[in-house]
């Protein structure tokens, strides 16, 4: 008897020692459930109602198990029925089948309208003029591309607030996740497909962003800022790396591109078509065609056509949506 | 010559980490001291002849559970070490290539070598027993599955000291799994590890089937079954038509890998994503057959120890095999983030709910069934009862993913890796312990330990919301899977020493199950009921260890508990059906052709592993060799006389 109780004050202190780390530890920020954007507002919303549907069946079963386990226990002189035949009821069958169907279709539907309500690859609602950034996970660092403003950055990437952003995938190593939780949700990189996901910052401020899929050794190094400003900062900011950062060159790129580690870096320029480039070369027949831009034969063009059929979130694919940009 | 043996060597076995040359010691230790014990105590025939040709069920299901819980301690030594590292941010206890090494053998052992070599020792121990069967339909293939299980597990945890550990995630995803970003042996081991016990998955998954369907006592319609009969029926069938879908991904895997093909890879045409939706449709329909087992156990000691029937047969029935059937609808859930549309993931955001409707189902049944009862709790319901609230939450939590857009949010985070935990030890790990503690006697004639048995079912409970139940605040914290180590400005650093303790607690709660059955051994008193329980089912009606031939004569089944029934004929003072007399029992022979052809398997997959042809070759020459020799093997049965029925019946009796 004493052990079991020394056994649960035990737990009382671990529970405690929880209880207060959550609590005092304010340097651990609950980012999911602190949304700085529309995207992860509307998933927050709809953690909520799909957590208060499941505890309208979850807790009335928590409360039947201990009630059931307490009334039922074997004891002298119990007055509780016992009914050692009874097996079937069709009326209670009924009840736990559908209160259950009934909480599914509810939470199906309103799954089934947000899902298309917050498709990654729809443009967000906004009357300003989304800015394109072409994000790329390389072995194990992020490549940040503003195509309009022909800068880049490595490891933070920055945009104005209440400004739509269009972020365009790729990856130019094993596949990753892009993830900045409190903007919305994540969304995989992958090779030889430009994915797009659209987010948008209510506020300024420095949010967290990482790489969520194991992409290999140094894949928890994988983390970036997310630096939202206003639109005159955002200016200001891009004025300075224009004027005062290196340009990335292509064989710059294939440094960066090779595994290891880095810490942030801007780039006042990037080289042509470099992020079609990496989107198209995958598609081309091995690494060959690294630099051959020009090298397009019949085999590439099927390629390219085959690659078209693979599944992506919008029809156009990567390589016509970043050609587009480059006429700017 | 001398420097190219050591240049040999240094890339041969494993070097450079303290951890690892303490594991090469503790190995050389082992086989040193298994070998002098088997030798010193002449006990290398007993060895071969009583257990390594065995075609007996109740053996064979003796060495998957030892075999499983031997797996469960490297399985868990794996994870005390990842929480090691996890308790203190910028931690660099493990290295970030030891540490990937170490999540992706921790994944791939709990799951395919402990989860389910425990769930095939129980189908083994007990279905055989519970529908009145001498053995399962094809002892043999029985034997050779649990050898290539063997093996496989052999080859798979040799990684760890020659050659290299797999270190691509427990589903070895490529681009990162192919030989580009993974030059090393370790994927190898993975594919060939994984491939040669998956092949004695998919055996034993047909073995079980027609077991089943073909040798239950007379009398025992489908709709009379024991609930764990059926489903083992239902993970059998999704065995069936899951495994060979693995098997074919692992061959192109090994295909891209050794001959440089292309299907997983972008240049050249293939498509990593092909290989993503493949190992899933495999791996979805794998937790639920898992998982099924489990609800059968829990059925079976949740009626037994609430001295009640089963509520809601035929629901049960219903929930378990539309579970097995919607387990194939459910892939891509594990994948909303990858960009597949609205469509897509709408489809399998509702198809994934849909399961939670018949598991919720099964939760109301057992709850009815301890509803007008007469509960008591011994170990086997102790854990049924820690099952049932950690499985409904965690249940919970699963349907908060299949919410695509929400899962955009959980995907890949500690959320998901609370979450499965939950489900997989909640509900696997802890059905399986509620199975093994109540058919314990059954197998060898004496229960386990109550007391211990409680110390550490409440350390297991405790240690594991204690560890999980932080790292859904984790996941809410952004804290992604599989990262090595963490910074000081993340805030992780409270929780995650928290769930380490959990994490410890769990294994403390293992050491006490490893002295309940050291304990047992010695001290228990032997069962002479053969029904300490009171069980329902025909197990319980004969002596406990079960005799070679498990019955005497086949019994007659009339109703869903046989036994119960059978006892309360008894108390009314019926007298007991007339038995037929005594035949002569038709048995099959041991054989020593499982063992060798699952090693010349374990050969053939090495050699491959190095690339090495003068093994691989003759490994494979091997398994002919074995095949055909089996094939021409016309003395395969023989027949137990009735007096030596006789003999082994009296004696049992006397022990009663």
């Amino acid at each position: 008897m004493k052990l079991t109780r020394g056994i649960r004050r035990f737990a009382a202190v671990l529970t405690l020692i929880g209880l207060a780390a959550m609590l005092s530890g304010c340097a651990g920020q609950f980012v999911v459930l602190d949304p700085k954007g529309v995207v992860g507002r509307h998933q927050l919303d709809l953690i909520l109602i799909s957590t208060l549907l499941c505890l309208v069946i979850i807790v009335p079963v928590l409360v039947l198990t201990f009630t059931i386990a307490w009334r039922y226990r074997s004891k002298a002189g119990s007055k509780a029925a016992y009914r050692p035949d009874w097996e079937h009821s069709t009326k209670l069958e009924l009840l736990w089948w559908g209160i259950p169907i009934l909480i599914i279709v509810i939470l199906a539907s309103v799954t089934v309208h947000y899902t298309y309500k917050l498709e990654p690859s729809k443009p967000l609602e906004s009357d300003k003029k989304p800015i394109v950034i072409q994000v790329t996970s390389l072995d194990w660092k992020w490549l940040f591309q503003y195509p309009e403003q022909g800068i880049a950055t490595v490891n933070y990437v920055q945009f104005p607030e209440d400004v739509p952003v269009r972020f365009e995938l790729t990856s130019d190593a094993p596949m990753n996740s892009f993830w900045i939780p409190q903007l919305g949700g994540q969304i995989y990189t992958m090779s030889g497909m430009a994915m797009k996901l659209n987010l948008m910052a209510d506020e300024p401020g420095t949010y967290m962003g990482m790489g969520a899929n194991f992409s290999g050794k140094e894949f928890g190094k994988m983390r970036f800022d997310a630096r939202v400003t206003s639109q005159a900062d955002f200016d200001k900011w891009v004025e300075n790396v224009k004027r005062t950062a290196p340009a990335l060159t292509q064989e710059g790129y294939d440094k960066l591109a090779e595994p290891g580690t880095t810490g942030t870096q801007d780039y006042s320029s990037i080289p042509e078509g470099l992020f079609d480039r990496i989107v198209t070369k995958y598609s081309g027949g091995g690494t060959g065609h690294q630099h051959g831009g020009a090298a397009s034969t019949e085999e590439d063009m099927k390629d390219m056509k085959d690659m078209k059929d693979m599944p992506m979130p919008e029809s156009g694919s990567g390589s016509e949506s970043a050609s587009e940009h480059q006429h700017h | 010559m001398l420097d190219r043996i050591k240049e040999f060597a240094s890339t041969f076995f494993v070097t450079g980490d303290p951890l690892i040359y303490g594991a090469d010691v503790a190995i050389v230790m082992t086989i040193i001291a298994v070998v002098s014990v088997l030798t010193y105590f002449k006990r290398w025939k007993w060895l071969w002849s009583e257990w390594i040709t065995t075609v007996d069920h109740k053996r064979i299901g003796i060495m998957y559970v030892i075999a499983s819980l031997l797996m469960l301690f490297r399985g868990g030594v794996d994870a005390l070490l990842m929480r090691t590292q996890l308790a203190m941010p910028n931690n660099d206890f493990l290295t970030p290539e030891h540490y990937n090494a170490i999540f992706t053998t921790h994944g791939v052992i709990m799951i395919l070598f402990m989860a389910m070599p425990l769930m095939f020792g129980l189908f083994n121990l007990v279905v055989p027993l519970q529908i009145g069967a001498r053995d399962v339909a094809f002892p043999f293939l029985n034997s050779l599955s649990f050898w290539l299980f063997f093996w496989g597990a052999m080859l798979f945890n040799m990684s760890f000291v020659i050659g290299g550990s797999p270190d691509a995630g427990w589903l070895s995803y490529p681009p990162l799994s192919g030989k580009a970003f993974s030059p090393g042996v370790g994927q190898d081991f993975y594919i060939w590890g994984i491939q040669i016990s998956g092949i004695g998955s998919l055996m034993t998954g047909i073995n079980f089937v027609v077991t089943i369907l073909k040798m239950r006592a007379p009398g025992m319609k489908l709709m009379k079954m024991p609930m764990f009969t059926w489903s083992v029926l239902s993970s059998s069938l999704t065995i069936l038509l899951a495994f060979p879908i693995l098997t074919v991904t692992l061959a192109l895997l090994f295909i891209d890998r050794y001959f440089g093909a292309h299907f997983f890879t972008l240049d050249g045409g293939g498509n990593p994503m092909m290989y993503i939706n493949l190992i899933w449709m495999w791996g979805h329909p794998e937790v639920y057959i898992v998982v099924l087992p489990a609800f059968g156990i829990f059925s079976e000691v949740v009626a037994t120890f609430s001295r009640k029937k089963l509520f809601g047969y035929k629901s049960m029935v219903f929930a378990l095999m539309s579970i097995a059937v919607f387990s194939f609808t459910t892939w891509a859930h594990h994948f909303f983030t990858m960009g597949s549309g609205a469509d897509v993931n709408a489809f399998f955001a509702v198809t994934t709910m849909i399961i939670a409707i018949p598991t919720g189902v099964k939760v109301f049944n057992w709850l009815f069934t301890m509803y007008r009862g007469r509960i008591t709790f011994p170990t086997p319901m102790l854990w049924t009862m820690g099952f049932i609230p950690c499985f409904v939450v965690g249940g919970m939590t699963g349907v908060l993913l299949s919410v695509a857009p929400a899962d955009f949010q959980f995907h890949n985070s500690y959320f998901l890796i609370a979450h499965f935990h939950q489900v997989l030890i909640g509900g696997v790990a802890f059905g399986y312990f509620a199975g093994l503690y109540y058919w314990w006697p059954k197998v060898f004639g004496f229960k386990l330990h109550e007391k211990i048995g409680k110390w550490a079912f409440w350390f297991w409970n405790i240690g594991f919301y204690v560890c999980f139940m932080p790292q859904y605040a984790l996941g809410l914290m952004g804290m992604t899977r599989r990262v090595s180590t963490y910074g000081w400005d993340t805030g992780w650093w409270e929780l995650n020493l928290v769930s380490t303790v959990g994490g410890f607690l769990m294994g403390i709660g293992f050491l006490f199950q490893v002295w309940q059955i050291l304990h047992s051994i010695k001290f228990m008193e032997r069962d002479t009921t053969g029904d300490p329980w009171g069980g329902r089912t025909l197990e319980w009606s004969i002596p406990s260890p079960a005799p070679h031939y498990n019955f005497a004569t086949l019994p007659v089944v009339t109703g869903k508990d046989p036994w119960w029934e059978e006892k309360l004929r008894r108390e009314r003072g019926e007298a007991p059906a007339p038995k037929p007399p005594l035949e002569p029992i038709h048995m099959p022979k041991n054989s020593g052709i499982p063992f060798i052809m699952s090693f010349c398997w374990f050969l053939a997959g090495f050699g491959l592993v190095f690339n090495w042809l003068w093994i691989a070759i003759p490994g494979f020459v091997g398994v002919a060799a074995c095949m055909l020799a089996h094939s021409f093997n016309y003395n395969t049965d023989y027949y137990i006389p009735v007096d030596e029925i006789e003999r082994t019946e009296a004696a049992a009796r006397r022990a009663v």
